[in-house]
């Protein structure tokens, strides 16, 4: 039975995993297809896309339309299940930053963590994205480079489906061809970019985004995926025989009952479970790492959610994928007499350099989009089409006041009307209702565009996470203190980016729904808003300077590795999902190599 | 001294005092209240009678299914009316109260969630203020009046840009209404149609628009 509980655990494992999501789940399908045997842990409940995913219901069978309550915050049929801005029992401390604005963190407890619901966006990061430092002066390097992650960007492009364009541009590379699935057609909204976009010098490639535009090839993959390993190219290729091609309706946020998008509940853990080498045991809050006399982890200590006891399972090596920022609460919280400060903190940067994605928005009503014929415009759910970043030599040559860039997430189309698709049309209906307001409701469904800009964050000494002296979670483990600030060079990256969308916008005939924003300080979404978490836990090239090494391996303790996102040394404008998966595979290759040899 | 329906009219522009609906683009100007006191807990509090963390999303929800609804025979007749005032039926679909647009209505301001205890005060105030307007102008409650009286009301609120400053209350609750009407309309399968949405149908193949449809506006 591959779902346990802690009375019925098969241990001690060779890995113990600590999360579900998209760098634990990486972790697990790589470990499993090599034979080790992994114990994983999730906090939440156990979640299963097949029956629970509300993939074609209407917002007439939901609660309020579907609308977004402090019980569903991203609306009745988001994936997101015991998760959101809050969880209950669970609560974490903020410190405003100065201007008021503070941090918030989206959390999902149950299988599968964020990936069940996130937005599927899969952008590599680019050669000067490992190496900004050595660019510009600014933050720190990672200690490897593209070259070292292209090999693991290729093959979870082939694992998980990813789909997009072959072209690279500068810093915006694409694979070395037939690692991409062709992306969807643009729809109207997107030509009508494509068309103004170039005369404003700003490009548009096809998106890229973890959905199968077509059936997985599972005679190939399996080969190139698993050289050599007949059992796992096998159980591979009837996992990928499983999943369906997109269906081209319904959100990928709600999740997918045909796994024809990626979430690690139906690409990941799936076939980890088919090797017989995989147990899971879900409502298990990990809170410390337990030691050993000569300092190596020993295994880890958790909460039952649905017994509350305190119950500990041991393995030889310890992989946290916890998500960035619990992942550094667990390490602070394994306090002992050898470590005062937390496990794996020598250096002090346990929790340290937190990093978000700078976000800003604005929305256009756009006349040549208004009355069309009727189109079945739902896609894939979205970014058929995005900009990536095109202003590098204007950063090198500071020309722009601010050194790193952002892409440009567009869209627009028919889709399904929700309870805010016609609220607040007075601006541009005069107030009418009556026979006018429905011709109106016609005239501009389908009429607006919105352009949302995804920045890079360059490191700071202000944002960081502690443990709070006082406030502790239900279970009485000590919480989180978030501490934010961004900096001024991401403050001036909003407002330039609602400056080039409301150019866009204009550029495209439309009219912006709300005043472009030119104060630094308001143009920046708060902190913690694109739910893109990373660092707190860095990767660097020495152990003074940094909690991991280029392996995602803690300098302190050699057998405890981290899986997620807290290894970020520098969060570049690419989504980091990608990444978190490429750097777990090669983290899971490291941790086998290291295994076969008795090295660890 | 102040008469009913000043107070009324101070009541709803209190409740209605909300941010407009327009995208946001100011994060800073809606920040939660509260988003400057040192030291923020963030600590989850369970809504009594909300549906919770964890819902079944697989089926359908009746309307009342979570809480209690509200609104009395009078004031759905009220709901009713100023509804389809709002969404009449015409040649492409029916009117807002026949595909149940009051019972969106009531549910929603039923809920214990903040915004819609906010648009609570609000719609409940405002319907005071529309039937004391009906008293006032014709000795009958709204619902009770003709079209042309009734639209006669309403063409003094219906734009909060243009209606007189001892208005504003009122408008911006005409403007709620709508706005919740137009909700509970159009996420219905007849505001679908009425829209002509065709997606939400598993397709083999996603084409793209027609190229003549390109074309003709110049994208291709």
């Amino acid at each position: 039975m591959p779902f346990v509980t802690a009375s019925s655990q098969r241990g001690p494992y060779d890995v113990i995993i600590v999360g579900s999501g998209a760098g634990s789940g990486q972790a697990a399908y790589t470990l499993c297809m090599e034979g080790v045997r992994v114990l994983m842990l999730e906090a939440g409940r156990r979640y299963t896309p097949a029956t629970e995913s509300p993939m074609f219901q209407t917002p007439d069978m939901a609660p309020l339309g579907g609308a977004d309550t402090p019980d569903k915050n991203k609306g009745f049929y988001d994936a997101t299940v015991d998760g959101g801005w809050d969880v209950p029992g669970q609560p974490y401390v903020s410190v405003p930053d100065k201007w008021g604005g503070h941090f918030t963190w989206w959390r999902a407890r149950m299988l599968g963590g964020r990936t069940n619901h996130w937005g599927r966006i899969s952008l590599r990061n680019g050669p000067y994205d490992f190496k900004p430092r050595s660019r510009d002066g600014l933050g720190f390097d990672w200690p490897i480079t593209y070259d070292d992650v292209a090999p693991y960007y290729d093959k979870v492009e082939l694992l998980i489906g990813v789909y997009g364009g072959d072209t690279s541009l500068e810093n915006t590379p694409a694979g070395p061809g037939g690692t991409l699935l062709p992306p969807p057609k643009p729809i109207v909204s997107d030509h009508l970019l494509m068309k103004h976009a170039p005369k404003l010098g700003i490009p548009v490639l096809p998106g890229r985004r973890a959905v199968l535009t077509r059936p997985q090839d599972h005679h190939t993959i399996p080969g190139k995926l698993h050289p050599g390993n007949h059992r796992a190219q096998k159980i591979l290729a009837d996992a990928m025989k499983k999943r369906s091609p997109c269906l081209w309706a319904t959100p990928c946020g709600r999740g997918c009952a045909v796994a024809a998008n990626y979430q690690s509940t139906t690409v990941h853990i799936p076939p980890a479970l088919a090797t017989g080498n995989l147990d899971i045991i879900t409502d298990a809050l990990v809170y410390e790492v337990t030691t050993g006399k000569n300092g190596h982890a020993t295994g880890v200590r958790f909460v039952d959610a649905t017994t509350g006891r305190h119950e500990h399972v041991s393995g030889r090596v310890v992989v946290l994928g916890a998500s960035a920022y619990e992942t550094a609460r667990i390490l602070l919280n394994s306090k002992s007499s050898q470590n005062p400060n937390g496990l794996a903190n020598s250096s002090g940067l346990v929790g340290r350099y937190i990093l978000d994605t700078v976000g800003s928005s604005v929305s256009a009503q756009i006349p040549l989009l208004e009355s069309l014929p009727p189109l079945n415009e739902d896609a894939a759910d979205g970014l058929q089409v995005y900009v990536p970043w095109w202003l590098y030599k204007e950063n090198l040559s500071h020309k722009l006041p601010f050194p790193r860039g952002y892409h440009v997430e567009y869209g627009g189309g028919k889709h399904m009307p929700s309870v805010g698709t016609f609220a607040g049309l007075e601006w541009l209906t005069g107030g009418s209702y009556g026979k006018k307001f429905k011709e109106d409701a016609r005239r501009y469904y389908g009429s607006f565009v919105y352009m949302d800009g995804r920045g890079a964050m360059v490191p700071n000494d202000n944002s960081y996470v502690e443990i709070d002296p006082k406030v502790k979670d239900k279970f009485g483990i000590p919480v989180l203190r978030i501490h934010w600030q961004w900096g001024d060079y991401e403050q001036r990256q909003a407002v330039h980016m609602q400056e080039t969308f409301g150019a866009l916008a204009e550029a495209m005939g439309g009219r912006v729904t709300s005043p472009i924003v030119k104060d630094p300080t308001k143009a920046v979404a708060p902190g913690g808003y694109m739910i893109h978490e990373v660092g707190g836990t860095i990767m660097g090239a020495s152990a003074r300077s940094s909690v991991t090494n280029r392996w995602s391996q803690t300098w302190d303790v050699p057998n405890l590795f981290v899986a997620d996102g807290g290894v970020f040394p520098y969060n570049a404008d690419k989504n980091p999902t990608l990444t978190i998966m490429a750097l777990s595979w090669r983290m899971s290759d490291h941790i086998v190599d290291r295994m076969r040899r008795r090295e660890i | 001294m102040t008469d009913r329906r000043t107070t009324i009219k101070l009541v709803i522009a209190a409740a209605a005092a909300m941010p407009a609906l327009r995208a946001r683009a100011n994060y800073r100007d809606n920040l939660e209240p509260g988003a400057s006191a040192p030291g923020n807990l963030r600590q989850f509090e369970p809504t009594a009678h909300g549906y919770g963390p964890d819902p079944d999303l697989v089926k359908a929800y009746e309307k009342g299914a979570f809480w209690p609804l509200t609104l009395n025979a009078q004031q759905r007749q009220l709901a009713g009316a100023l509804s389809d005032l709002i969404i009449p039926a015409d040649d492409h679909s029916p009117s807002a109260s026949a595909v149940g647009v009051v019972e969106f209505i009531d549910e929603w301001i039923s809920a214990p969630y903040p915004k819609q205890r906010e648009d609570r005060g609000a719609v409940l105030n405002g319907f005071a203020w529309l039937d004391e307007e009906a008293q006032h102008r014709s000795e009958q409650p709204f619902a009770k009046l003709q079209e042309a009286e009734q639209r006669a009301i309403c063409d003094r609120i219906c734009n909060a840009s243009r209606a007189p400053a001892d208005l504003q209350g009122p408008a911006q609750f005409f403007a709620t209404y709508r706005n919740l009407t137009a909700a509970g309309f159009y996420t219905t399968l007849a505001g679908r149609k009425d829209l002509q949405y065709i997606g939400n149908v598993a397709l083999t193949h996603f084409d793209g628009p027609p190229v003549e449809l390109l074309r003709k506006l110049g994208l291709a």
